[in-house]
């Protein structure tokens, strides 16, 4: 989270200010900047354009370690089956808020397959929308997720939970294949 | 009927589910009985709430130029109740405000024992 990388994981220094002017951030920021302004004109662009390069030299974030390339459609599946679950997740912790029987819960591990930072965060923030359940603990080295399952009977559908967020995982890195070469050193 | 009254139905339909969903989180926040259970109520019926009022709120404005805006909304409320909902359970898991009588399993306490030192990532 340091905003500017000096020392990388192999050892090698370099200030990474010049490489934060992402093409994909600034693009990013100038539709939150039009968004904000509401209507686009030219010189609304304009500005967006400058004020994004700004953000990103002034708050230098190190690059994501992005995919090799998205099956848009696989991608489009992974959304629509993420708001479905969205929807289930408000009903069923609504249903637990309302009924008089008292919730168990349980605290499970999930071992994430792929290594990368980019799916572990992706994965996390999903999670913690969909049904029953909060990233507790994330574990970087291991790539460990702790997640607290609300309204869980016994172990065997803490079991069924795991399943299903390692089935997410599976869908994630379907859509976004992540790059073939070696990790280095994580 | 018109097009715009199926809209305003259909806004109104929005504005109040997502009304109801804001309340029963409301009502989760003080009936669960620990903070983690908590999370759960103020993060997921919230999000799908507020969806669902600017949903509404964009059905009935019918105005181009605020549809950006409401996504807009959207989007953050998804990121910070996320990044928002982690942080305070990790902070509370950490310090020890967890009701282990109501975990069926947990998977945390057991390594927290011989554990990398703390703020490790």
């Amino acid at each position: 989270m340091s905003p500017v990388m000096r020392t990388r994981r192999d050892g090698t220094t370099k200030l990474a200010r010049h490489r934060a002017v992402q093409p994909f951030a600034v693009v990013w920021l100038t539709l939150v900047w039009l968004a904000l302004w509401g209507e686009v004109t030219p010189l609304l662009l304009v500005g967006g354009v400058l004020v994004a390069v700004l953000v990103c030299v002034v708050f230098p974030l190190p690059p994501i370690d992005l995919v090799s390339g998205a099956r848009p459609l696989l991608l489009l599946a992974v959304l629509a089956r993420f708001l479905v679950d969205v929807v289930r997740a408000s009903v069923q912790v609504a249903a637990v808020v309302l009924r008089r029987r008292p919730v168990r819960n349980a605290v499970v591990a999930v071992d994430l397959e792929s290594s990368s930072d980019f799916v572990l965060t992706l994965v996390a923030a999903m999670l913690s929308l969909i049904p029953g359940s909060v990233v507790v603990e994330a574990r970087r080295s291991t790539h460990t997720l702790y997640l607290h399952v609300l309204d869980v009977e016994d172990a065997e559908a803490a079991e069924a939970f795991r399943r299903d967020a390692l089935a997410l995982e599976q869908r994630v890195l379907r859509a976004l294949p992540p790059r073939p070469v070696e990790e280095d050193a994580t | 009927m018109s097009w715009t009254t199926v809209a305003d139905v259909a806004a109104a339909v929005c504005l109040l589910l997502g009304s109801v969903l804001a309340l029963l989180a409301a009502v989760g926040v003080l009936r669960m009985p620990d903070l983690l259970s908590r999370m759960h109520a103020a993060t997921k019926p919230q999000v799908l709430g507020t969806v669902l009022v600017m949903a509404g709120v964009g059905l009935r404005l019918r105005d181009p130029g605020i549809v950006g805006l409401l996504m807009l909304v959207v989007l953050l409320q998804m990121a910070a109740s996320v990044v928002s909902s982690h942080m305070i359970g990790r902070a509370s898991f950490r310090a020890g405000q967890v009701r282990h009588d109501l975990l069926v399993v947990d998977e945390l306490s057991e390594v927290r024992e011989h554990d990398e030192p703390r703020g490790a990532p």
